[in-house]
């Protein structure tokens, strides 16, 4: 990407994206390629995710990026009947949060697996999806 | 140490869609509030505007009203915390009055939601969670909410009955609250198809389980000791004050059956007053959604962590039990301006230690809990106010 080029693939995330322009553009970039992507601290050892480019503790900017891999436990989740504005072609769908021990991950259910399957404290695992338009995300599979 | 009172207190009726501009609408509890504490523009020598301004097509209301209200020249400005705006702007004035800057600061709440659909409302509320990486996935508040209606339900066993119990409670006080915007007596009948109340919204949350948007205003008068004295027979004094926070992001929440930031704000309000949960005699809790009334009952201490529930199976938080709650019909059937829903909040909790809450008075109290989230449990104030 050239120096003059503005980098805002954020805003290919999700269904619709409310921000472009993050210093952790390559989680879109490392999407592109297949992979969850969270940042850790070089110098404290903290798992981030979702990414950041800043650590509050040790107050360096010195990350590395980490792959989010295997199974989370489903913590909790909801099904939407009624969606804000620019999401109700894709209703409904489910929202929900995996517990991986060191971090956790927000985000949707992948649409094949039906909310009757779903119980809090089951393994899911997270897959990247492609989206029309060039958008990109993840969803939550059975593990 | 010199105790802070509030001497005044007003509400708009809160309705769908409120016939008037926003300073119009403001006016109304201003002339109550004013009323009240018996006060001249010029007794008020700050004011704080409170509302959560995504809503708003006014930008810095604060220039708007301070004028037509006449509080110019003194000093205006905004606080916001999303739904709890307006108690982050008593905390504030509790601290201008403390600290020996202004003896009387008025706190102005306020919401016209009527403005923008429910949708492009409900797309608003999702951008006051993390717009980076939660509302591209199509958030909105029910959706986060219904995730700690789930969470409670598997860890303690908590039914979709049990939830409707609350809407039901709120329902039958509203009839006698005229500031309401729904005031009908529900049964559970209301909750079983086809009434659209038992549909479901963002499972397991059913429509009946969620709050009405409504435009509405509130007004508090917090004074000095000394001021509140000279202008007041029945001041009710600020006895504890507390206000906390929690991750934005629910990736970074560590259980999804209880709001920490609640149980610390009231852990810091009950320290403060030197108080505990048995010495509360009435309480307003934030029951933007009927799940959010049980956590309240744990983060409070009104109930044991998982016995909610039984709380309001037992009946004791209506007008008789043991610690009654929303006893004016609380979110659920007053309506839910954003900016405006805390002052109302303390407006009956004042009401009901003077003694003047009507109908909806309950036995003799003297000291009241106002409990008021913003966001998902994102920020928490609790505020405990006295008699003495």
């Amino acid at each position: 990407m050239s120096k003059k080029e503005i980098d805002n693939r954020f805003s290919k995330f999700g269904t619709v994206s409310f921000t472009g322009i993050t210093r952790i553009n390559d989680f879109i970039g490392y999407l592109e390629q297949g992979k969850l992507m969270g940042t850790k601290c070089k110098k404290c050892g903290i798992h981030y995710f979702p990414p950041r480019a800043d650590c509050s503790h040790s107050l360096d900017s010195d990350m590395e990026w980490f792959e989010v891999q295997g199974a989370g436990k489903l913590l909790s989740f909801s099904t939407l009947t009624f969606a804000p504005t620019g999401f109700t072609q894709d209703l409904p769908y489910t929202i929900a949060v995996l517990d991986y021990g060191d971090y956790k991950v927000f985000g949707r259910v992948d649409k094949a697996v039906a909310e009757n399957d779903l119980a809090v404290g089951m393994a899911m695992k997270a897959v990247v999806q492609q989206l029309p338009n060039e958008h990109i995300t993840y969803v939550f599979q059975k593990a | 140490m010199s105790k802070v009172g509030i001497i005044g207190v007003g509400q708009s009726k809160f309705v769908r869609a409120y016939p008037g501009s926003i300073r119009e609408m403001v006016f109304e509890s201003f002339k109550e509030a004013m009323g009240d504490a018996k006060m001249k523009e010029k007794d008020i020598d700050a004011t704080i505007v409170c509302s959560a301004p995504e809503y708003d097509k006014q930008r810095s209301p604060s220039g708007v009203f301070a004028e037509y209200l006449g509080l110019n020249p003194q000093p205006t400005f905004y606080a916001e915390s999303l739904c709890s705006s307006s108690t982050t702007g008593l905390r504030l004035a509790y601290s201008l009055v403390k600290s020996g800057l202004h003896d009387a600061v008025m706190v102005l709440g306020f919401q016209k939601m009527s403005e923008i659909s429910a949708a492009e409302s409900q797309e608003r509320m999702g951008r006051g969670a993390d717009i980076q990486w939660e509302a591209p996935f199509g958030t909105m508040m029910p959706a986060y909410y219904a995730m700690f209606a789930r969470g409670h339900m598997a860890k303690y066993g908590t039914t979709p009955d049990d939830l409707a119990l609350v809407r039901l409670k709120a329902s039958k006080y509203a009839v006698f609250n005229d500031r309401a915007m729904i005031r009908k007596e529900l049964t559970m009948d209301a909750f079983t198809a086809p009434n659209p109340l038992g549909n479901i919204l963002s499972s397991p949350l059913r429509v009946g389980d969620c709050c009405s948007n409504a435009d509405g205003s509130s007004c508090l008068i917090v004074a000095s000791e000394k001021k509140a004295k000279e202008f007041s027979e029945k001041p009710v004094w600020i006895k504890g004050l507390g206000s906390a926070s929690a991750s934005v992001n629910m990736a970074g929440r560590e259980v999804f059956y209880s709001l920490p930031a609640a149980t610390e704000a009231a852990r810091q309000a009950y320290a403060m007053a030197g108080m505990k949960p048995d010495d509360i005699d009435v309480a307003e809790v934030h029951d933007c959604f009927t799940i959010a009334e049980v956590l309240a009952y744990e983060s409070l201490g009104f109930a044991k962590p998982g016995e909610g529930p039984a709380l309001i199976r037992a009946k004791e938080t209506y007008k008789e039990g043991k610690i009654p709650v929303n006893v004016d019909g609380g979110l659920l059937s007053k309506g839910h301006p954003i900016g405006a829903t805390g002052g109302s909040q303390v407006r009956t909790i004042v009401l009901q230690l003077r003694g003047e809450a009507g109908d909806m008075q309950v036995k003799d109290p003297s000291i009241g809990l106002v409990h008021n989230v913003g966001g998902v449990g994102l920020y928490a104030n609790v505020t405990i106010l006295g008699r003495e």
